[in-house]
C-alpha cells in the first residue's frame, strides 16, 4: 500500500488554485462584516444595534472556549481571564496609545474617538484586538502547559484559580492616568500599572457600538472559519479524539499534552479578541470584578448547552444566551437558576448539548426528511 | 511579638474553619472521585441557616442561653445534611457511571442553584445580615499581649471536636470502613455487599454536616453574612478546596493537614507581605504544589488501566 | 538474555526486540524477563492463561508503562523509554483489549485520526489550508478508505464508530492501527468474542496483513485453534514468567504449558488444535 508522502505529492493542486481556495472566505469575511456595517446596523434600533454587537461577541468567546471545552473535552473554568487579559492589553494600547500617538481627539475629550471608520483609532484598535489576542495566547501557554498534564477536574480547578489571580492583580492596579500630558510623558511600562484597579478601565474610547459592529463581526467570521477549518482538519480530529479516548489516541501517535494546549492557546488567542472589542463596546465598563469566575460560568454554559464541540451549536446557544436575558428582563433574578437547572437537566437527560459534536447540517433529522444516505 | 501570635492565632481559627470544609471535599472526592463544586454553597446556605434559626429561636444576642449554640449547630447541620443528601440524591446519582466531565458540569449547576435560590426574596434574600453574636468577643484571656476571645476558643474548639469524631467514625467504625472500602473499589466493595448507595449518602450527608459547621463558624468568626452568589463564599470554598488538593485529594488527614497549611500561607503572607495579595499566594501554593506532586503532599496519583 | 531460544536472529534486524523486560507493581510482579524477538512480517503469538501479564507485556511494549528492568527495539531503534506517541510514531502501533475507538467519531475519522500522524502540516498551515495541507488531506482520505476497504469496513465510512458492530469494531481497530504506518503491529485479542464463521475470516485477515503491508505481528489471543494454526512462534507466560516458547507443535507438547491452563495432562481443546496444526504443518 502506497505511504501519504507518496500520495500527498499526487494530490497536490496548483497553487493559484490553492490560494483562491485558501482566501476567499477571507474576503467574504470582509465583505459580509462591511455590508452589515452600511446596510444592516444603520437600519437597526440602538437596542436591537446593541444586540447584534453583544451576539457577535458571545459567538467570538463562545467559540473560542469550544476550542478547549469543546474539542479538546477538556475544562476550562477560567475563560474570562483570558478575556479580561486581552480586553486590558488592548484598552491600555487603544487609550494610552491613542492620546501619545494621535494626541486629545477634537469631540470627546479623552475618551474620543480618533478619526472614523477605518480612520486610525479604528486601526489602533484593531492592533489592539491582535496584541491582546497575542497576549492572552502566551497568557494560556504558561498556563496550559503545566496543567494540562493533569487530569481533568484538576484543571478545572487550576483554570478557576488563573481566573481569579488574574482579577485579584488587576484590583491591585493603579488608577487610570487622565492627564494627556502626563500620559505622553510617561513610558509604557509605567502606564501598564495604571488600569483603574476596582474601578475598572474606565475610560476606553467606544469604537465598538450599534452603528459600528464592523470588526465585531468581521473577528466573527475569522473566529468561525478557523474553527471550521479546525474542525475538518487532521489536527481538529486528532483534537476531538484526545477528547474521546485520550488513552487510544496516544496510542495512535498523537501527542496528546502538546494537542492540548494548542487547543489552549488558540482559544486563548480568541478570547482575547473577544476581550479587546469587549471592553471597546459603548455601555460596556471593563471591571475585574465583570470578568470573574461568574463570567467565565456563562461562557461554560454557552459551550455546554450548544454541545461541546459544535460550532453551530455554540452559535446558537451563544445567540439564545445574549438574547434570553433582554427578553425575560422582569425575571432577571430567575434567569441564573433556569441556566442552571438548564445545565443540571441536560447533563441527566441530554448530555452532548444541542448538537452533541455535530453541525446543524449533520443532525439525523435532515437525513430523515431528504431521504438521504449517510455521508 | 504581639504581631506573631496574633497571626498564629488567626491561622489556627482559619485553618480549622478551612478544614472542616476541606473535609466535605475530600471525602467525597474519595468515594466518588469526583469535585463537588456544590459543596461550598452549603458552606453558605449553613451560615445562613444559623442566622435563620437563631433568628426564629430568638437568640439572637450575647444574652442568649449557652446552649443555644449548639442547638443552632445542630439544626443547621441537620438541615444541611438533608440538602446535601437530596442533592446527590436527584442530581448526582442518575450519573454515577456517566463520563466526569458531564458530573463536573452538574456540580456547577448545582452551584449556581444553590447560590442564586438564595438570593430569591423569599429565601434569604440580597441584603447582607450580620450574625447574632450568640459567643463573646470579650477577651477570655491573654496570650502575650493577644486577646484570646471566646469566639477563637469555641471555633477551634468545636473544630477539633469535629475532627476527632470525623477521625474515629473514618478509621475505627464500620461505616468509615466501609467508606474507605467504597474508595478503593466501588464494583468490588459492593460485591463484598456493601451498599454502596448507602455510603455514598451518608458521605454526603457527613460532608455537608461539617460544611454547615463550617460556614456557622465562619459566621460567627466574622459576623458579615453577604448574599449567597457573592465572590465572598466562592472564594472561601475555594480555598478550603486548594487545602483539600494540597493535602491531597481523598486522603482524610490530609485535608486537615492542607488547611492548616493553606491558612498559614495565607495569614503570614497578608500579615507580613500584602493583605492584598493573600489569595494569589493561596493559589500560587495550588499551582506548585500540582505542578510537582499532582496527588498531593499527603496523597498518591490514581492510575488509569488501560 | 536468552537470545539464542529466539528464532531468526541471524537474519535481518528483527522488527521488535524486547530483552528483559520485567515491571512489578508494588509487590505483584506483573513481567519477569521477557525477551520477545519478532523477525521482519513475522507472526508471533502470546498466550498464557488470564491474568499472565500478556497486555501488561503489551503496555510495556507501547510505553504505557515502564519497564523496571529490559530494552525495547524497534526494527533496531531503542524505544524504551519514550512516551507511547512517540513509540507510535516510531513505528509500533496496537489495538486494544477493550476496543478503544473514538465513539462519537465516522468510521472513516477514526482512521484518518490516525492516518494524520504521518502528515507535516502545522497549525498554520491548517488555518491558510496551503497547497501541502490540501494535498495531505485529499491523501489521507483516499488512504484511509483503500484500508477500511481492505478490512471490509468500507461500506460503513460514514457511520458512527460507536453504532457498528462489534466484529466491525475490531476490523476498524486493525485498520486504524495500520493507518499509522506500522513496523510491527499488536494485536490484543482480536477475535475474542466473534463466532466461528468471523473468526475465520479474521484469520485470513490478519495472516494476509503481513504481506500487504510488510509489518510483523505479534498477538495476544485465547483462541488456540487460531494460534496454533497461524503463528510461527509462540511465547507462553504464566503470572508474568516464560514458561515456554517455540513453534506451536512444540508448545502444545510442553506439559508446563498444558499444566499452566488446565492443571491435567489431558485437554479437550490443546488436542484440538494439536490435530489440527500437525496436519497442516506450521
Amino acid at each position: 500500500m502506497k505511504s501519504l508522502a507518496e500520495r500527498a505529492a499526487a494530490h497536490r493542486p496548483p497553487l493559484a488554485k490553492a490560494v483562491v481556495w485558501s482566501a476567499w472566505p477571507i474576503v467574504a469575511a470582509l465583505g459580509i462584516a462591511y455590508l452589515i456595517q452600511i446596510a444592516l446596523a444603520p437600519a437597526l434600533s440602538d437596542f436591537h444595534g446593541k444586540l447584534l454587537v453583544d451576539i457577535g461577541i458571545a459567538i467570538i468567546l463562545g467559540v473560542s472556549l469550544n476550542f478547549v471545552n469543546g474539542y479538546a473535552g477538556q475544562f476550562s473554568l477560567g475563560h474570562a481571564g483570558f478575556m479580561a487579559i486581552g480586553g486590558y492589553t488592548a484598552a491600555a494600547l487603544v487609550f494610552y496609545g491613542g492620546l501619545k500617538l494621535f494626541g486629545v481627539p477634537e469631540e470627546g475629550g479623552i475618551s474620543g474617538l480618533h478619526g472614523g471608520f477605518l480612520g486610525p483609532g479604528e486601526l489602533l484598535l484593531l492592533a489592539g484586538c491582535l496584541v491582546g489576542g497575542l497576549v492572552a495566547a502566551l497568557a494560556g501557554w504558561v498556563v496550559g502547559l503545566p496543567s494540562l498534564r493533569l487530569r481533568g477536574d484538576y484543571l478545572a480547578i487550576v483554570t478557576l484559580g488563573f481566573g481569579e489571580i488574574v482579577r485579584v492583580l488587576l484590583q491591585q492596579t493603579d488608577d487610570v492616568v487622565t492627564d494627556p500630558a502626563k500620559i505622553e510623558a510617561a513610558g509604557p511600562l509605567e502606564l501598564a500599572d495604571h488600569l483603574g484597579g476596582g474601578f475598572g478601565f474606565s475610560f476606553t474610547p467606544d469604537y465598538v457600538d450599534p452603528k459600528n459592529p464592523f470588526w465585531v463581526w468581521l473577528f466573527v467570521v475569522v473566529v468561525l472559519l478557523a474553527a471550521y477549518r479546525l474542525k475538518m482538519s487532521s489536527k481538529g480530529r486528532a483534537l476531538l479524539a484526545v477528547r474521546e479516548n485520550e488513552i487510544a489516541a496516544e496510542a495512535m501517535g498523537i501527542p496528546t499534552t502538546r494537542v492540548k494546549v494548542n487547543a489552549f492557546v488558540v482559544s486563548a488567542f480568541f478570547a482575547g479578541i473577544g476581550g479587546a472589542l469587549y471592553a471597546h463596546e459603548l455601555g460596556n465598563s471593563l471591571r475585574p470584578a465583570d470578568l470573574g469566575f461568574q463570567k467565565s460560568i456563562d461562557l461554560v454554559i454557552i459551550v455546554v448547552l450548544g454541545g461541546m464541540g459544535s460550532i453551530s451549536g455554540v452559535v446558537v446557544a451563544a445567540a439564545g444566551l445574549t438574547i434570553l436575558p433582554e427578553l425575560f428582563r422582569e425575571f432577571a433574578e430567575y434567569r441564573m437558576i433556569v441556566y442552571a437547572l438548564a445545565l443540571i437537566l441536560m447533563m441527566i437527560l441530554r448530555p452532548n448539548g444541542l448538537f452533541g459534536i455535530r453541525e446543524i447540517w449533520e443532525l439525523d433529522v435532515w437525513k430523515r426528511l431528504f431521504h438521504r444516505r449517510a455521508r | 511579638m504581639t504581631k506573631f501570635v496574633a497571626v498564629c492565632l488567626q491561622t489556627l481559627t482559619l485553618g480549622s474553619l478551612y478544614a472542616l470544609i476541606a473535609l466535605g471535599y475530600t471525602l467525597v472526592y474519595g468515594v466518588l472521585r469526583f469535585i463537588n463544586f456544590a459543596h461550598s454553597d452549603v458552606v453558605t446556605i449553613g451560615a445562613w441557616l444559623a442566622f435563620v434559626f437563631a433568628g426564629a429561636l430568638g437568640w439572637a444576642g450575647t444574652d442568649s442561653p449557652f446552649f443555644a449554640m449548639p442547638v443552632i449547630l445542630m439544626l443547621t447541620m441537620a438541615a444541611c445534611a438533608t440538602i446535601g443528601f437530596t442533592i446527590q440524591r436527584l442530581a448526582y446519582r442518575p450519573l454515577r457511571h456517566a463520563p466526569r466531565l458531564n458530573v463536573l458540569i452538574t456540580a456547577i449547576g448545582v452551584s449556581l442553584l444553590l447560590q442564586n435560590l438564595g438570593q430569591l426574596p423569599w429565601v434569604f434574600g440580597t441584603q447582607p445580615q450580620s450574625m447574632p453574636k450568640l459567643l463573646s468577643e470579650r477577651a477570655l484571656f491573654y496570650v502575650a499581649d493577644v486577646k484570646v476571645p471566646m469566639v477563637d476558643l469555641v471555633v477551634v474548639g468545636l473544630a477539633v471536636v469535629l475532627l476527632v469524631a470525623l477521625e474515629v467514625l473514618v478509621f475505627h467504625s464500620k461505616m468509615g470502613k466501609a467508606m474507605r472500602a467504597v474508595s478503593y473499589d466501588e464494583r468490588t466493595a459492593a460485591l463484598m455487599g456493601i451498599n454502596v448507595d448507602r455510603v455514598i449518602s451518608m458521605t454526603f450527608m457527613i460532608g455537608s454536616g461539617l460544611a454547615a459547621a463550617g460556614g456557622m463558624i465562619y459566621g460567627l468568626k466574622y459576623n458579615q453574612l453577604s448574599q449567597t452568589a457573592d465572590a465572598l463564599w466562592v472564594l472561601l470554598g475555594l480555598k478550603a478546596f486548594v487545602a483539600a488538593v494540597v493535602g491531597g485529594i481523598g486522603n482524610v488527614r490530609g485535608a486537615v493537614a492542607g488547611a492548616f497549611l493553606i491558612a498559614f500561607i495565607e495569614m503570614f503572607g497578608a500579615a507580613y507581605r500584602s493583605p492584598q495579595m493573600r489569595d494569589v499566594y493561596v493559589f500560587a501554593i495550588l499551582i506548585i504544589v500540582l505542578l510537582f506532586k499532582p496527588g498531593g503532599l499527603l496523597g498518591k496519583a490514581a492510575v488509569e488501566k488501560v | 538474555m536468552s537470545v539464542a531460544a529466539a528464532p531468526a536472529a541471524t537474519a535481518a534486524v528483527p522488527a521488535l526486540a524486547a530483552e528483559g523486560l520485567s515491571i512489578a507493581f508494588g509487590g505483584l510482579k506483573a513481567v519477569t524477563d521477557l525477551t520477545l524477538i519478532v523477525p521482519p512480517r513475522g507472526l508471533h503469538g502470546l498466550i498464557g492463561p488470564n491474568g499472565a501479564g500478556k497486555t501488561t507485556a503489551f503496555n510495556l511494549l507501547t510505553g504505557v508503562y515502564r519497564a523496571d528492568h529490559g530494552t525495547i527495539r524497534l526494527a533496531g531503534e531503542r524505544i524504551d523509554g519514550r512516551r507511547p506517541n512517540q513509540i507510535a510514531r516510531a513505528g509500533l502501533a496496537r489495538t486494544f483489549q477493550n476496543i478503544r475507538l473514538f465513539g462519537e467519531l465516522t468510521v472513516l475519522d477514526n482512521v484518518r485520526v490516525a492516518g494524520g500522524v504521518r502528515a507535516r502540516s502545522g497549525f498554520a498551515r491548517t488555518f491558510l489550508r496551503t497547497p501541502l495541507y490540501l494535498a495531505e488531506e485529499a491523501a489521507i482520505a483516499e488512504r484511509s478508505l483503500e484500508l477500511l476497504d481492505v478490512l471490509g469496513i468500507g461500506h460503513r465510512a460514514g457511520e458512527q464508530a460507536k453504532s457498528l458492530p462489534y466484529g466491525d469494531q475490531r476490523r476498524l481497530e486493525i485498520a486504524r492501527a495500520l493507518a499509522t504506518e506500522p513496523k510491527v503491529l499488536l494485536l490484543d485479542e482480536p477475535v475474542a468474542g466473534m463466532n466461528t464463521h468471523e473468526k475465520h475470516a479474521m484469520r485470513a485477515l490478519i495472516q494476509s496483513l503481513r504481506e500487504r503491508f510488510g509489518v510483523a505481528i505479534l498477538l495476544i489471543e485465547h483462541d488456540m485453534g487460531l494460534v496454533m494454526d497461524i503463528c510461527e512462534h509462540i511465547t507462553v507466560l504464566d503470572h508474568g514468567c516464560t514458561i515456554a516458547r517455540g513453534k506451536p507443535a512444540e508448545v502444545q507438547q510442553d506439559p508446563a504449558v498444558i499444566e499452566a491452563y488446565l492443571g491435567a495432562p489431558e485437554s479437550d481443546d490443546l488436542d484440538a488444535g494439536a490435530g489440527g496444526a500437525a496436519g497442516e504443518g506450521t
